[in-house]
């Protein structure tokens, strides 16, 4: 008897959204990344469309990352001084989708780097590699605000995907993206509710940006509350499929960030010895990490581990292949 | 929730006025001012008293049409005039409406699937409306298979429990609750349900206050869409507020407007 596949007919999809502009639409980048428009739950191939693969981007600082373990550190040991260098790296030899720069240099506690000196890592980033671009602040918000606009318009027409907005400091970032068209990330604390309010207030500025919003629900590592932030993307998607405009977009997290200060990557050998390897052991962190959040449905992982990165760039491989019958 | 605007009904003076000279402004002002409360669907009824009912729908369909693209539910008994509106409508429309009665369900029926229409579908035959919910859900049952046996999906037919003011047919309101409650399992997919809300209150003070009270309470029962005044602020917030407390939609401060656009 043959078998009858029950498939959930959804009425609605996630947004589709362009990173990135060539040299046609205004930007320089050789080519766009396009992220969302899932109409069924991920890798259901069989029920609706998954048109685009997820894709990772590598991270870059404008600065040595004093606080990383050694054994992620010696990958990039040749490139700390120079973000295009480092950006190059990534691209080139360990083949990143996009480059996401953080800007942590302009941190007033590490280096306070002007707006400007920000502006012009940017570009020295954008003239270094010709893949798409994410542009993270230094994550204080008020020095954030002065730096997202020279960003903002020294990068005009490249399609950058900034950040973050927060529901309590959203407008600065909002209208540097609104007046130069760039994409913007919308950032919650694992709350359902703000990720919705946030999305909605973010349009009252400017609709324009209605194709343009990438969610970051906030991610937490393995081991950390993974689950939660896991159930709020479920929750999202399926709002997303049922017809909720405003939690439709494409979601971005920030994997490497969260998990290279757990513990389990940041622990010797020699402190845990049951624990295995580091080294290993925390690359797989951030492998098994970003493979769950893969299933969770997120668009843009950003990672750093080039080990890491490749695994899960197999996993994606796996899970695009069709399985419609 | 579906809100379907009431307020282009020949029932309203200012729309009556409209159609007899043909002059299109209080239309259009209904038109807009429903899509902006958030109206989802426009009802179009000449009136009881129209003389060319034929020839005033197709005028009141396209003359909608010049300001708004919500889809249109065609409010009539002359299926002919339901017919002549179907052929204008630039879009797949609801056909307001049909008793559980031969040959009626031929004619809209037959209909509904040549122009890819919903169906309301009345629980109530040549006996009236029935007294209570097993006799309701029996003329559904009626209205559930001829749809399909017609060729029109499930689940673009809504039926209809009917709805009898409070004051006059008090008995009747749970008779209603536990109908919704049963046509979602008379098939699979299920067939929506609809009420005229404002038939709650006919001729009883507190309109507003009745209206919005049982439309919630309809919507705990399963109430699918209403037709209903859009205009009315405190319903279409109760209606909202509904919608979240029975988990239809995730909570966000905004959660009142998000409604109110949803029709966009």
């Amino acid at each position: 008897m043959a078998v009858d596949i029950v498939k959930e007919k959804h009425k609605s999809k996630v947004t589709e959204v362009v990173l990135g502009a060539t040299k046609e639409e205004g930007g320089t980048r050789s080519h766009t990344i396009k992220v969302g428009g899932e109409s069924t739950l991920p890798f259901l191939h069989f029920e609706g469309e998954v048109p685009n693969r997820p894709v990772v981007a590598l991270e870059v600082w404008d600065m040595v990352p004093e606080d990383w373990p050694s054994s992620l550190k010696e990958y990039y040991k040749d490139v700390y001084d120079d973000p295009a260098a480092w950006a190059k790296k990534c691209v080139d030899e360990y083949g990143a989708d996009l480059i996401a720069v953080r800007l942590k240099s302009a941190d007033p506690d590490f280096k306070d780097s002007s707006a400007q000196e920000c502006a012009d890592t940017v570009k020295k980033v954008l003239e270094a590699v010709s893949v798409p671009l994410i542009i993270f602040g230094c994550g204080k918000a008020e020095k954030d605000d002065q730096i997202y606009q020279a960003v903002a318009e020294a990068a005009a027409g490249e399609n950058l995907l900034m950040g973050i907005a927060e529901l309590e400091n959203y407008k600065a970032v909002t209208s540097a993206c609104m007046a130069n068209q760039h994409c913007i990330i919308a950032n919650s604390p694992i709350d359902i509710n703000i990720c919705k309010q946030l999305n909605i207030q973010i349009l009252e500025m400017s609709q324009a940006l209605a194709s343009k919003i990438i969610i970051d629900p906030t991610v937490a590592a393995l081991g950390y509350g993974i689950e939660y932030s896991y159930s709020i993307m479920e929750r999202a998607r399926l709002g997303a499929l049922q017809g909720d405009k405003m939690l439709a977009f494409p979601v971005i997290g920030n994997i490497g960030q969260e998990v290279w200060r757990a513990k389990e990557a940041t622990v010797s050998t020699d402190d845990q010895p049951g624990w295995g390897e580091q080294s290993e052991r925390a690359m797989m962190w951030e492998a098994t990490t970003a493979m769950a959040y893969l299933q969770a449905g997120m668009n843009i992982l950003v990672m750093r581990h080039p080990r890491a990165f490749e695994l899960t760039k197999n996993n994606i491989d796996e899970l695009m292949k069709d399985n419609s019958y | 929730m579906i809100i379907i605007g009431e307020r282009i009904n020949g029932m309203f003076t200012d729309i009556a006025k409209a159609i007899n000279e043909r002059d299109p402004a209080a239309v259009h002002e209904w038109a807009r001012k429903q899509e902006e409360s958030g109206a989802h669907y426009l009802d179009i009824n000449v009136g009881p008293g129209s003389k060319e009912p034929v020839e005033a729908m197709k005028w009141l369909v396209e003359k909608t049409q010049e300001v708004t693209d919500l889809p249109l539910c065609l409010d009539s008994t002359k299926y002919d005039a339901i017919e002549a509106g179907l052929q204008v409508c630039k879009q797949p429309a609801m056909i307001n409406s049909v008793p559980a009665e031969m040959p009626k369900m031929e004619r809209v029926f037959s209909m509904a699937a040549e122009h890819d229409a919903e169906v309301i579908g009345l629980a109530m035959n040549e006996e009236g409306v029935p007294k209570d919910a097993e006799s309701r859900i029996a003329l559904a049952m009626e209205l559930v298979a001829t749809a399909d046996a017609f060729g029109v999906p499930t689940d673009s037919l809504y039926i209809d429990p009917l709805v009898l003011p409070c004051n006059v047919g008090q008995d009747h309101g749970p008779e209603v609750f536990e109908t919704l409650r049963q046509v979602k399992v008379l098939a699979d997919p299920p067939p929506k349900t609809t009420v005229g809300l404002s038939n709650i209150s006919q001729g009883v003070k507190n309109r507003e206050l009745i209206n919005r009270v049982f439309a919630v309470m309809a919507m705990a029962n399963g109430l699918d869409s209403a037709i209903a005044d859009a205009c009315d602020e405190e319903l279409m917030e109760s209606v909202a507020t509904a919608r979240i407390i029975l988990n239809k939609d995730i909570y966000c401060e905004s959660y009142v407007d998000v409604f109110r656009k949803s029709n966009r």
